[in-house]
Formats: C-alpha cells, structure tokens, sequence
C-alpha cells in the first residue's frame, strides 16, 4: 500500500555537504513513526522519480544547496520546465513536470526544503555550517511533520 | 584522424570559444576551441572539469566496506562500480570467478542487467532522443525530454518505465534502490524470494517489445540520414572490451578483447588481472584525465573506444535472440566490417537495452537465482582486480591491502578515461568538418555536444549542482579579451552578452 506522504532526500553520503537530504532523512527515520511517511533517498533526481508521486497527498523533496542565502527556504513547487532538462540531473519542480505529463493529472502538493551547504567534495564531511543547518532543518521538519497537512505546510513557507 | 588539432603552432594568435559546461553528459566538461581570424578551427580540445580523487577516497578504508564505499563515486552508475569492486575483493578473500557459488554469478548479473538496462534507458531516452528525433541543429528549446514527451508521448512514457523497470530490478536484487549491499566478498548477500521474482516477472515482456521496438526506431532514424549518421564525428579506431570465452557478448565477465579498425584481433581472451601488461595509462598537462592505450601499439596508435559501440563490434555474436538478430542487422549495414559511425553508439547501446532485457527474462525464469548456496571463502590475498563492461565501457578496479585488510592501493579506470582521446578526435572531426570557417552559433556548438554525448560520458559522478549548468560560450582574443558570449537560460533562449 502506498504511504500518503513522500519524503525524498537526495544527495550524495561521501559529498560533504552533499549529504544534508539523507542524513535529514535518518533524524525522521529515527524520530516520527513511519506508518504514513515514506522515505526515499537517491543521489540525484531522474524521470522515473515522477512515478514516486503517484497517489500520495504531499510530498516533500529535501535537497542541499550552495545557493541558498539562508540557512533554510521552504516552498510549495509547481511543475516547470527549467533548465535541469539539459543535464544529468533533474530539479524537482522538473520531475513534477514529467509526472504531469506522463500521469495526465494534478500532481500533489509537492515542496522543497533546501538546507544551505558550503562544498560538496568527495570524502569530505559535513562543513561546521552544515551540520548547524541540519540541526535547524530537523527542528523545522519537525514541526511539519507534527501537522502533515497542505493547510500547516503552507503557513510554513518561507518563500512563495 | 584529426590530430594535429590537439595543439596549434600558435596559440597566443588565436580565438578562443569555451563551451562551458557540456550539457547532458554527466558531470563538467568544456570544449575550448581556438579560432584564426577566418575562424578557421586551429585547436580543438575537450577538458575535464573536475578531478575525482578516486584513488585518495578509497585508500586506507578496509576492503569489505568497497562495495557500498564505491557506489558514492557514481549517482549513475553506482552498481558497476558496487560489481566491479566486488569482483576485486572476491580476490582478496580467495575466490576466483569460477569459483563464486552458481546463484551469486547469477544474481550478479541479474543485477548488472538491471543497471544497463536503465542507464541506457536513461541516456537514449531522456539525453539523446531530443537531439536524435528533432536534429542536431533544431531550436535548443526541442531539445529536451519535455519536447519529446509533447511530440512523442509514448516514446517517452516507454522511456521512463524501462528506466523505472532496471531500478526494480536493482532494488530486488540488492534490497535497496542505492546503497545497496547486493554482492559481498565472495557472494551475495541475499538471492531473490519467489515474490520478488514474480513480481519482475509481470511486467518483462512488456519491457522487451519496449526494447525491441527502441531498436527498430534507432535504425530507422540511422537509416534517414545515412551519410550524415556514418560521417558524422566518426573516427576508425581500435576497440576494447570483455567477450566471453566463445565470443559472445559479454557485460559480467570475460576475458579482455581488442580489434583493431581493420577488425584483426589485437588481443584475446586476456585475463583482466594482468591488464597492466597490456595497457597503460599517459598523463598530458591540459587535462586532469588520463589517456590509456595499448601498450603493444603505442601512445599515438594504441589508444582506443570503449562500451556499447566497441562490445557489439567485438563480439562473434549475442547469445539471446532478438538481440542477436539485431546485432546482424547492425553489422550488415557496414557489410559486416567494424562500424566506426560514432552515431552507431545509440544503435548499438539499444542492441545492449534489448538484450538485458532478454537476459533478465532468461534470468527470471531460472531457478538458481532462488538458490540458497551464495558465499564462497577461499584463502587470504593482497591484491584483486575486478573488471565489468559497465554501461559506457570497460570499468577497472584494481586493489592492495595489507596484514589488516587495509586498502593501501587503489586504480580505477573508469570507461570515459578509456574513450578520452576518442571523444577528443571526434570533438576535432565535428570541429574541423562542421564548424570551421562557419559563424558559431548555438545549433553549430551543440554538434560538438551531439559528439560528446555518444560516447555517455560520465565526466564527474555522484553530484547534483542544481542551477549551475548552462550552457555559457565565450570568443576570446589572443590577449584574453572578451569578444563575444553567448547564454543559455532556462527556459532555452540564447542570450548574446557581449
């Protein structure tokens, strides 16, 4: 039976910074009954990911990020054809797009919570900064995750 | 060949255009190109972006955390190099290929099947259709899989089941979609249940009329153009893979085969544990990546092409039907001569696509893989060498431990480091036949891209920087002063800065 809720932390372990979505993903593993939550993590996106959204009531995609200005953005995503579609890897407003398009439907209510990160090297840990905005990160997922509903999840937006 | 333009006599003279980064290869690279005064092309290189550091990442780890260790060098390929490693530490714990107990050898490739099946599902799909079915020229904005899912929506719903459908497999296999722990030490770790098989089991033919139909769609596209798709960046080279011992295809295990351009067999039913004596690798001052060749040949005639292009030419034949009647049509089309149309790649990695997908079919329905017989031990060692064909060409992994298990040496020869020099002619073919005395434009530069992308270059693994990948060309002077810079934006429009 498919779980209604989706959270879906991609990144890379042995990439530095790059591990701020899995290792968000082990703290509500070991946090939150999983009953209703299903987590999946995987390097990067890809087009068969758009399957992964099918017949659930939110979605929340958690990624690190060397763009973000604070240490957490929040927001709700819609689908849209960016420029992830000439590479390798896909944005998940990207994938929503391709779900759109292969499902014929409205996708649910999927949202990004994007954690600043510093460097993203091979073999390197998570920067001193990192492991802050993870620990913020964990504290706002929490409170998401207290009220899973599209309602409370709005009101948490950090940006539109 | 088109070697004299790796280095021109006079550079300070001369333009420079960067395309920076290459799109839709995984990871980083740029194409720098310098230009006389009649843009005429004087020098054509491609570079690597990013150095890896594979080596440095895995030594001073203990040989039994390689095969998870290993799956983090590669967001694409994360099984190949999960295989290739434990076909290395095999050796380590005393057990050689023959000696892996039956089930284990088959799940191995039930799982390495699943792997290719998806990244060339991935690559002919979702990175090289758009190009394949609109043109090489067309407007950027076609060049997407959104394009193709508007123009051509069951192609490209076809495309993202068949990608979903190998990541099954994988994750049957292994427990896990990544990270997996599939294969250990001399085995397996766990064989599929009856569930589990009978759930792959349910959607497999389809996924091989998927297949054969991608087959009869590439050579119908080939066939469109025939001199276009036979010239185009093509190059005669030599060619190196794994067969099996009667010559068949092979992408688990094998001895190591190489033909020259002529088709004469260079070397055969090589064990890959002595690759060192056969191949080396040389370093050149403008690029982090290494350039392997022949040894026997030479640097400037042994180097060679790698993956689905050279396996089909290599092999005597597939052993799975469909598939192998493919493989006679492809070889037909050169009248059975080695086919050295770098556009072939496609035709011959959907060749590949549908004989995983036979193969995983056969796979299904055997009963070994149920098996409960999955780890065999043999006598410490203190070196291994793995080698797999994985989806874009022969993958090495080589290993040395110590007294405490200690990797305290590691190689790799990844498949893109293999096809380096041939990715650098074909960028110098499509320069000097496509580009030079021509304005550059967009569609022009994406030929260069159309080249790269054959080969499924895998550039840089395992990162995913969201944002940071457009498509930016610069036209230098001599003196370092930009003239001329073209963007690429999301949403496909190109933008002239300067």
């Amino acid at each position: 039976m498919i779980k209604p809720i989706l959270i879906f932390g991609y990144g890379n372990l042995s990439r530095g910074d790059d591990a701020l979505g899995p290792l968000l993903l082990e703290h509500i593993e070991s946090h939150f009954d999983l009953s209703n939550i299903e987590l999946l993590n995987d390097f990067q996106l890809q087009i068969e990911h758009a399957l992964d959204l099918e017949q659930r009531s939110l979605v929340l995609f958690v990624d690190a990020s060397v763009a973000n200005i604070d240490s957490l953005n929040f927001s709700q995503l819609t689908a849209a054809r960016d420029k992830s579609y000439t590479t390798h890897a896909m944005s998940p407003a990207a994938v929503i797009a391709v779900y759109v398009s292969i499902k014929k439907q409205t996708p649910p209510p999927c949202f990004l919570l994007s954690i600043k990160a510093e460097s993203m090297e091979l073999g390197e840990g998570l920067s001193s900064t990192a492991e802050y905005n993870l620990q913020q990160a964990s504290l706002f997922v929490d409170r998401l995750l207290q009220q899973p509903n599209l309602t409370h999840w709005l009101q948490q937006t950090t940006q539109s | 060949m088109y070697k004299h333009l790796e280095t021109a006599k006079n550079p300070e003279n001369l333009k420079r255009v960067i395309v920076d980064p290459v799109s839709r290869v995984e990871g980083h690279g740029k194409v720098t190109l310098l230009l006389d005064t009649d843009n005429k092309i004087q020098q054509a290189r491609l570079h690597i972006v990013e150095f890896r550091g594979f080596e440095r990442f895995i030594q001073g780890r203990p040989y039994w955390e390689l095969p998870v260790l290993v799956q983090r060098l590669c967001g694409i390929c994360p099984v190949s190099h999960h295989l290739a490693a434990a076909k290395a530490i095999d050796q380590l714990v005393g057990v050689d290929p023959e000696n892996l107990p039956v089930s284990a050898d088959k799940l191995r490739r039930l799982l390495h099947f699943g792997q290719v099946l998806q990244s060339h599902a991935l690559h002919f799909f979702h990175l090289s259709s758009p190009d394949l079915l609109f043109g090489f020229e067309s407007d950027i904005s076609q060049r997407s899989i959104m394009a193709v899912l508007a123009a051509y929506p069951d192609l490209a719903v076809q495309g993202v089941k068949l990608r979903k459908y190998g990541q099954e497999v994988i994750r049957m296999v292994s427990g896990k979609r990544i990270h997996g722990t599939g294969a250990i030490a001399g085995g397996m770790n766990k064989s599929l249940s009856k569930a589990e098989r009978d759930y792959l089991l349910e959607d497999i033919d389809q996924i091989i009329t998927w297949a054969a139909a991608s087959v009869a769609l590439i050579k119908k596209v080939h066939e469109s153009n025939l001199p276009y798709f036979d010239d185009f960046a093509t190059i005669a080279t030599n060619y190196l893979g794994l067969t099996a011992k009667d010559g068949a295809l092979e992408l688990y295990h094998g001895g190591l085969r190489a033909k020259n351009a002529q088709g004469e067999t260079l070397i055969d039913h090589v064990d890959y544990c002595h690759y060192n004596d056969y191949i080396h690798e040389e370093v050149r001052s403008w690029t982090y990546m290494k350039f392997p060749y022949l040894l026997s040949l030479g640097q400037e005639d042994g180097w060679y092409r790698v993956g689905p292009l050279a396996r089909v030419n290599n092999c005597d034949f597939i052993n799975t039907p469909q598939a192998e009647a493919a493989r006679i049509v492809f070889k037909a089309h050169s009248s059975g001569a080695m086919v050295h149309s770098t556009l072939a790649f496609h035709w011959a990695r959907l060749i590949e696509l549908l004989h995983c997908a036979e193969a995983i079919k056969e796979l299904l329905y055997d009963s070994d893989i149920m098996g409960s017989d999955l780890v065999a031990q043999g006598e410490k060692r203190y070196e291994g060498v793995g080698v797999i064909e994985a989806p874009r060409g022969t993958l090495f992994h080589h290993y040395q431990v110590d007294e405490n298990d200690i990797v305290t040496k590691a190689n790799l020869i990844v498949s893109t480091t293999s096809n380096n020099r041939a990715m650098n002619e074909s960028v110098r073919q499509v320069a000097a036949e496509y580009l030079s005395g021509r304005e550059l434009t967009e569609p022009l530069l994406n030929n260069l891209e159309v080249a790269i992308r054959a080969y499924d270059p895998c550039l840089s693994c395992a990162t995913h920087a969201m944002g940071k990948m457009p498509l930016q060309l610069e036209l230098m002077d001599a003196s370092g002063q930009l003239i001329d810079k073209l963007v690429k934006h999301s949403n496909g429009q190109i933008e002239r800065l300067a």
